[in-house]
C-alpha cells in the first residue's frame, strides 16, 4: 500500500493579466493597487494536481503564499478547491523582494512544514521567470522536476514505507520545443506544472463555505529568522532603473466590406516584400 | 579597465549549434570578451569547435561529462558556478529558454549573484531591457548583486552590425567535481531518462518562423483550421492558434500564440478569428507586420493591425491564395 503524501502548494497572488497592469510609479514593484487580484492561473493547475495525487493515497494539502497581507483574500479563494489549510508569509519588509530573496524565503517557510512534495505552476503570469523551482530545488538540497505536462508517483523502491517520500519517485513528462522529455527523482521534490497538467475543478457550493473555516496561519520575518535588510528593496539583487510603456503601433489600413479583400492583401504582402 | 570575459553557455543539440548561440555571443561583446562554455558528452567531436570558430569564438572552456547530458540543468549550473568562481568573469549569459532559465535560476543561488530573465538588449554598462506584462511595459533594470546573469531572450538581439571574422578558437578543457559543491551532494539532480521528439510535419518551428498564420475561436472548427495550413504552407510559415482555439480542441495545444503559450517574432503575423485578448497579443505583438482578418470591427485586435480586413476569413483566404498562385504564375 502507497503512504499518505503531503503536498505543499506554492500560491501567488497577481494581477489579473487580462486588464492593464503596470509597475507602480514610486517604487517600480508589481502595482497591486489598482487592477483586480487574483491567484496565478497557473497555481490552480498545481492545486489541482496536488488534490488528485492526494485523493487515492490521503495526506494533507496546504497552500503557502508569500504577500501582503490582502493576499490573504486570494489564498481564501485558492482554498475553495479543497486543499486543507493554508500558511501565509507576510511582513512589509518583503515588499519589492526579487526572486533570489523571494526563494530564501520561501526556502526557510517551507522547512518549517512537513511535506513530500512540493508543487507550484511553471511561472507566474505577473513575474514570468520561471526560476523559483530551480531556486527552491539548490536551496533545499532536493531535485525539481519542472514543466511537467504529466506527473506521476510511484512506489517502486519500498511500498511498505511509513511516509511517501521514503522510496518514493516522481516522474514527469517535461514540456520541450520538440515533445518532451521524461524525467525522474526520488521524493522529497518539487514539481512545476504546465496549464496542459489538468482541468482545474471548479469549487461547489460546498467547498466554498467549507474554506471559510480553514485554518490560515501566518509567517513573519522574524519567525523565519531572517533579518529584514537581507530581503525587500533593501536586499535586492537587482533594481529597475526605468519602466515605461511600449510605444503603440502606428495605426494600419482597415479594409471593410470589400469584395476584393483577398487580392487587396496579397497586394499589400506584395508591397512590403512579404511575398 | 581591460576588457573583462563573459561567460557564455553554449546552446546546441544533436551535434550542432543551436541559433541562439550566435546571438548570445551578440549580446555578450557589448559587455566584454566572450568566453565560450561548451558542456558536451566524452564521445563528443571536435565539429561543435569549428562551428564556434565561425561565429568569431576565440576562446572555449569545455567540459566533456556524462552528467552533462543526464540530469536537467543541474550539471551545467555546478559548471558555470565554478568557471565565476575560478575566472570571475564579468557576466554570465544563458539562453532564455527552459532549461536556460532553470540553469540561470541554480547559478544565482548558487553565487549569490543577481538575475535578470527573458533580456531583450543589454548595453555595455550590463543595463538590460525587459518587456514585462504582455510586453506592454519595457523596463530597463541592472544586477546589484553578485556576477550578473542574464537570460537572454533569443531572437531579440539584433544581429552584429560587423560580421565577426572566422577564427580559430583556443579549446581550455575543464572538469568539475560535481559531488563536492557545498550545498548537498547531488541531491538535486533530475534524471533524464528518455527524450521524445513528437512528429511536428512539414511546416517551420512556431518560435522562429518567419511567417505564422494564427486562427482563433472565429475559425470555427477544425476543418477550418485545414485552410489555414493552405496559407500557411503557400507563404512558407507556421500555423499557431489562440488559446480559445486550442481550449476549445480547434488546434493541438503545442501550437498556442500568447501569455501561457509560445512567444514569436516573425516578419508577418496573421490573425484570423483571433479577437486579440491580452494574453495573446502578449506572444505576438513584437510581429514586423500584423495582418488581421475578423468578421467583428470591434475586435481590438484591428488596434494594432498594419493591414485589417473586416471579413469572412473562409472567402478572404481562398481569394488570397488564388492571388498567391497568380503572383506565383507570372
Amino acid at each position: 500500500m502507497s503512504g499518505p503524501l503531503n503536498v505543499v502548494v506554492l500560491v501567488k497572488q497577481v494581477p489579473d493579466s487580462g486588464a492593464p497592469r503596470s509597475l507602480s510609479a514610486t517604487d517600480a514593484t508589481v502595482d497591486r493597487e489598482s487592477g483586480d487580484l487574483v491567484v496565478n492561473e497557473m497555481d490552480e493547475y498545481a492545486i489541482e494536481e496536488a488534490l488528485r495525487l492526494t485523493k487515492d493515497r490521503g495526506g494533507q494539502v496546504t497552500l503557502l503564499t508569500m504577500g501582503p497581507v490582502q493576499a490573504a483574500q486570494s489564498i481564501r479563494k485558492a482554498l475553495q478547491m479543497g486543499a486543507d489549510a493554508a500558511v501565509h508569509i507576510t511582513d512589509e519588509a518583503l515588499h519589492g523582494s526579487c526572486a533570489v530573496k523571494t526563494s530564501l524565503v520561501l526556502a526557510a517557510a517551507l522547512r518549517t512544514l512537513e511535506w513530500d512534495l512540493v508543487i507550484c505552476g511553471a511561472e507566474s503570469t505577473d513575474g514570468q521567470l520561471a526560476v523559483l523551482p530551480a531556486m527552491l530545488s539548490q536551496r533545499l538540497g532536493i531535485p525539481a522536476l519542472t514543466g511537467a505536462r504529466k506527473l506521476a508517483i510511484d512506489d517502486s523502491v519500498d511500498g511498505a514505507a511509513e511516509t511517501a517520500s521514503a522510496g518514493c519517485v516522481g516522474r514527469i513528462e517535461r514540456q520541450t520545443e520538440t515533445g518532451y522529455q521524461l524525467v525522474q527523482a526520488e521524493l522529497p521534490a518539487i514539481v512545476s506544472v504546465w496549464d496542459t497538467i489538468n482541468e482545474p475543478r471548479y469549487p461547489t457550493f460546498r467547498d466554498i463555505m467549507a474554506a471559510k473555516s480553514k485554518p490560515i496561519s501566518t509567517l513573519c520575518l522574524a519567525d523565519l529568522g531572517i533579518a529584514s535588510s537581507d530581503v525587500g528593496a533593501a536586499g535586492a539583487t537587482s533594481r529597475v532603473d526605468e519602466a515605461v510603456p511600449r510605444p503603440p503601433r502606428q495605426a494600419g489600413v482597415i479594409v471593410e466590406g470589400d469584395e476584393r479583400a483577398g487580392t487587396k492583401l496579397v497586394e499589400f504582402l506584395a508591397t512590403r516584400r512579404l511575398v | 579597465m581591460a576588457a573583462s570575459s563573459v561567460l557564455v553557455l553554449v546552446e546546441h543539440a544533436a551535434g550542432t549549434l543551436n541559433k541562439a548561440t550566435a546571438d548570445l555571443l551578440t549580446a555578450a561583446r557589448g559587455l566584454g570578451e566572450p568566453i565560450a562554455v561548451l558542456l558536451d558528452t566524452p564521445d563528443a567531436d571536435e565539429a561543435l569547435i569549428a562551428e564556434l570558430g565561425k561565429l568569431g569564438v576565440d576562446a572555449v572552456l569545455r567540459l566533456r561529462h556524462p552528467r552533462v547530458a543526464k540530469y536537467v540543468a543541474t550539471p551545467a549550473a555546478k559548471a558555470l558556478a565554478h568557471l565565476v568562481a575560478q575566472r570571475q568573469p564579468a557576466a554570465v549569459l544563458v539562453a532564455a529558454t527552459a532549461d536556460g532559465k532553470e540553469i540561470a535560476g541554480r547559478l544565482a543561488v548558487l553565487t549569490e549573484s543577481g538575475l535578470l530573465t527573458d533580456v531583450t538588449d543589454l548595453n555595455s554598462e550590463g543595463a538590460a531591457v525587459q518587456e514585462i506584462f504582455a510586453g506592454s511595459t519595457i523596463v530597463r533594470s541592472h544586477v546589484t548583486v553578485g556576477t550578473p546573469i542574464y537570460a537572454v531572450r533569443t531572437g531579440a538581439i539584433s544581429p552584429d552590425a560587423i560580421t565577426p571574422q572566422p577564427t580559430t578558437p583556443t579549446v581550455e578543457e575543464f572538469t568539475v567535481d560535481f559531488s563536492t559543491d557545498g550545498v548537498s551532494h547531488t541531491l538535486e539532480d533530475a534524471q533524464i531518462l528518455e527524450e521524445v521528439v513528437e512528429p511536428k510535419g512539414s511546416r517551420p518551428d512556431l518560435a522562429d518562423a518567419a511567417v505564422v498564420v494564427a486562427g482563433g475561436r472565429g475559425v470555427g472548427s477544425a476543418a477550418g483550421f485545414e485552410l489555414l495550413e493552405q496559407f500557411a504552407d503557400a507563404l512558407g510559415g507556421a500555423v499557431g492558434a489562440s488559446r480559445a482555439a486550442t481550449d476549445g480542441g480547434l488546434y493541438p495545444h503545442q501550437f498556442q500564440v500568447g501569455q501561457t503559450g509560445k512567444t514569436v517574432s516573425p516578419q508577418l503575423y496573421i490573425a484570423c478569428g483571433i479577437s486579440g485578448a491580452i494574453q495573446h497579443r502578449a506572444g505576438m505583438q513584437t510581429a514586423h507586420t500584423i495582418v488581421v482578418i475578423n468578421s467583428d470591427p470591434n475586435s481590438p485586435i484591428f488596434e494594432i493591425a498594419d493591414f485589417g480586413i473586416v471579413g469572412d476569413l473562409h472567402t478572404v483566404i481562398p481569394q488570397a491564395l488564388v492571388a498567391l498562385r497568380e503572383r506565383a504564375g507570372h
